[in-house]
């Protein structure tokens, strides 16, 4: 709870008027949406042979209903940390659910697994960790450029901003690949996906790290100024430990966005994880697989991110809260 | 409880010498013709009211407004628009704002002990042992761990003091140090401030406060549209006032 006020309301899941209505609307759109022909309707089946058409609509509903029920009934009464994992932990296990109904050949994606990690899942990290660092000092040249008062480091800082903020990040990657060979210059497949990257985040990042610039009062900087602190020392020691707090959560968006749109250079044969996911399966018609795995990779890997994310930010609020 | 005299220069010369200034924001005079010495030692109060350049006039003491004609000479250096020039006089002046401005990031101590270590050159250790003796000059050692959200507006103000102080400034420049506080906590700043000014700082104090000023003041300032209307010591200032600006203002303020 961000904002308390001390104040005990009644949850809202415990009130009547709450959740008989809620726990009516889902039963009455099971049975409309015919749950019985559903996966869950065939685990009913099992358990009631003789249901059939509409009693074994009726049944399922009545079934996931009561389930429902008795989960929130469950866990309104545990302290409310437990309350977020649970829930998320239920979500988390009916989408792994989703998956597991696919039919998947787990023997395939034994087989694949290990090369989509050492050369995909590396490759992607590798990709990614190396633009997420140039991105950085982009931004950092960037944002310091735009608020600074020479008119061609600002010239240059709003080009930039404009020109790959504006053009979609595949149209960066064909540009560089292939765009910068009738320059003379061949640049290899990876090293353009990370400029490509490295360039398109950095801009969008630069007006990330502006703004948590500007969002410091001028009076720090005028206090710290009125020491006789140095301006390159008022900017690390002052103003940006301070706009760390404003910077970090949208960082951390541009972080796992990226990620998952490093996926974009496979389109220039970088055998990255998507590139790979797609065509390892092709060979035996297994995409279903692959992509699943693909997919649980990316997630868990933004997973680490966030909660790095989440430690950070718990650093950098330190002082803001008591 | 003392606080170190600043070492000044043993030299007659004003601390503080402004010489027909003039500043304008666009078309809008803040300052007209301002000259204003203040000898070292001096203690300067500078009142009147809202909008009539009294922050202006001292921010351009240390170059955090410029101005545009005019000379300011801090010290004996004449300021101009040079880096050097402008952090060499930054040195010698301190300043206290009425917002506190404390770096929120930082515990109390870190606020005292960063600028001695930036700019200063102290090692960590000596920053550290002369940010806690300033820090008992005012009276808060006891809080130098805690972070500025955590203290009242009087004991960050007095942090601000002390950080300022602890560099070891040959002026103290104050704009309305005691302004953004609630009545019961501007006794404590003001004591503090007493005691600085006992201990022979030269200062130069934007306040309302006159019961400061009769106590303090060697010389109390009043300005008027960006004009020095009258000036005087506090026992001529107060008691018989020459301008009908100056009555009616001091009128306001003392009733
Ligand atoms: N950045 C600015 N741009 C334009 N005008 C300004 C700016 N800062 C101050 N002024 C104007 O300059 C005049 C003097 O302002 P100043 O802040 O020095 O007054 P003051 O005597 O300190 O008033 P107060 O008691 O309210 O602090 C005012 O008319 C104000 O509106
Ligand atoms: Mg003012």
């Amino acid at each position: 709870m961000h904002f308390r006020d001390n104040i005990d309301y009644p949850p809202m899941l415990t009130r009547p008027t709450v959740f008989v209505p809620l726990l009516t609307a889902i039963f009455g759109g099971l049975w409309w949406f015919q749950a019985g022909n559903s996966a869950i309707g065939r685990l009913v089946l099992g358990m009631a042979p003789w249901a059939e058409g509409n009693p074994l609509n009726l049944l399922t509903a009545a079934f996931v209903t009561v389930l429902v029920g008795f989960n929130i009934f469950v866990v309104m009464r545990l302290p409310l940390r437990q309350q977020v994992w649970l829930v998320w932990g239920e979500l988390a296990a009916l989408i792994l659910l989703f998956f597991y109904s696919f039919d998947l050949s787990f023997a395939f994606i034994q087989r694949k697994i290990g090369f989509l990690i050492t050369q995909g899942l590396v490759t992607t990290l590798y990709i990614s960790a190396v633009s997420i660092a140039i991105a950085t000092v982009l931004a950092l040249m960037g944002a310091v450029a735009k608020l600074s008062s020479n008119g061609i480091a600002q010239g240059i800082a709003h080009f930039y901003t404009s020109l790959f903020r504006g053009l979609p990040l595949l149209m960066q990657i064909y540009m560089i690949y292939l765009g910068l060979p009738q320059l003379g210059y061949v640049v290899d497949a990876v090293p353009t996906g990370i400029a490509a990257l490295s360039l398109c985040y950095g801009a969008y990042m630069t007006e990330i790290f502006r703004a948590g610039i500007e969002s410091i009062p001028k009076g720090q900087w005028e206090a710290a100024r009125a020491l006789g602190m140095r301006p390159t020392s008022v900017m690390t020691r002052i103003i940006l430990p301070q706009s760390m707090r404003v910077i970090i959560p949208p960082t951390g968006n541009q972080f796992i966005s990226m990620l998952k749109d490093s996926s974009l250079v496979s389109v220039v044969g970088v055998w990255e994880l998507m590139y790979l996911a797609r065509t390892q399966g092709q060979t035996e018609f297994r995409h279903i697989e692959m992509m699943v795995t693909a997919s649980l990779i990316y997630w868990l890997m933004s997973i680490v991110l966030e909660l790095a994310q989440k430690r950070i930010e718990t650093h950098f609020n330190k002082a803001a809260t008591r | 409880m003392t606080f170190a005299k600043a070492p000044a220069a043993e030299t007659a010369a004003p601390t503080i010498e402004i010489t027909g200034l003039n500043k304008w924001y666009g078309s809008l005079q803040v300052l007209h013709d301002i000259n204003l010495t203040i000898a070292q030692g001096e203690r300067l109060v500078i009142c009147g009211p809202s909008g009539s350049g009294k922050s202006t006039l001292i921010r351009t003491i240390n170059a955090l407004e410029g101005f545009q004609n005019g000379q300011i000479k801090v010290a004996g250096i004449t300021l101009n628009r040079d880096q050097q020039v402008v952090e060499d006089i930054r040195r010698k002046v301190g300043m206290v704002f009425q917002q506190f401005n404390l770096f929120p990031h930082l515990t109390v101590l870190e606020n005292c002990a960063l600028p001695l270590r930036l700019v200063r050159g102290l090692s960590a250790a000596e920053a550290r042992d002369r940010a806690m003796h300033y820090l008992s000059k005012v009276r808060i050692p006891e809080q130098a761990l805690k972070y500025p959200a955590q203290l009242s507006g009087g004991q960050q103000q007095r942090v601000a003091i002390a950080r300022a102080v602890a560099m070891q400034p040959e002026v103290m420049l104050f704009d309305e140090p005691t302004s953004a506080l609630d009545p019961e906590m501007v006794k404590e700043v003001l004591d503090v401030m007493v005691t600085l000014a006992e201990e022979g700082m030269t200062m130069a104090v934007v306040t309302h406060e006159m019961g400061f000023a009769r106590q303090v003041a060697d010389r109390v300032i009043f300005m008027d549209a960006g004009r020095i209307v009258e000036q005087g010591p506090p026992s001529t200032f107060f008691t018989a006032p020459k301008s009908e600006r100056t009555k009616a203002f001091l009128q306001q303020v003392l009733h």
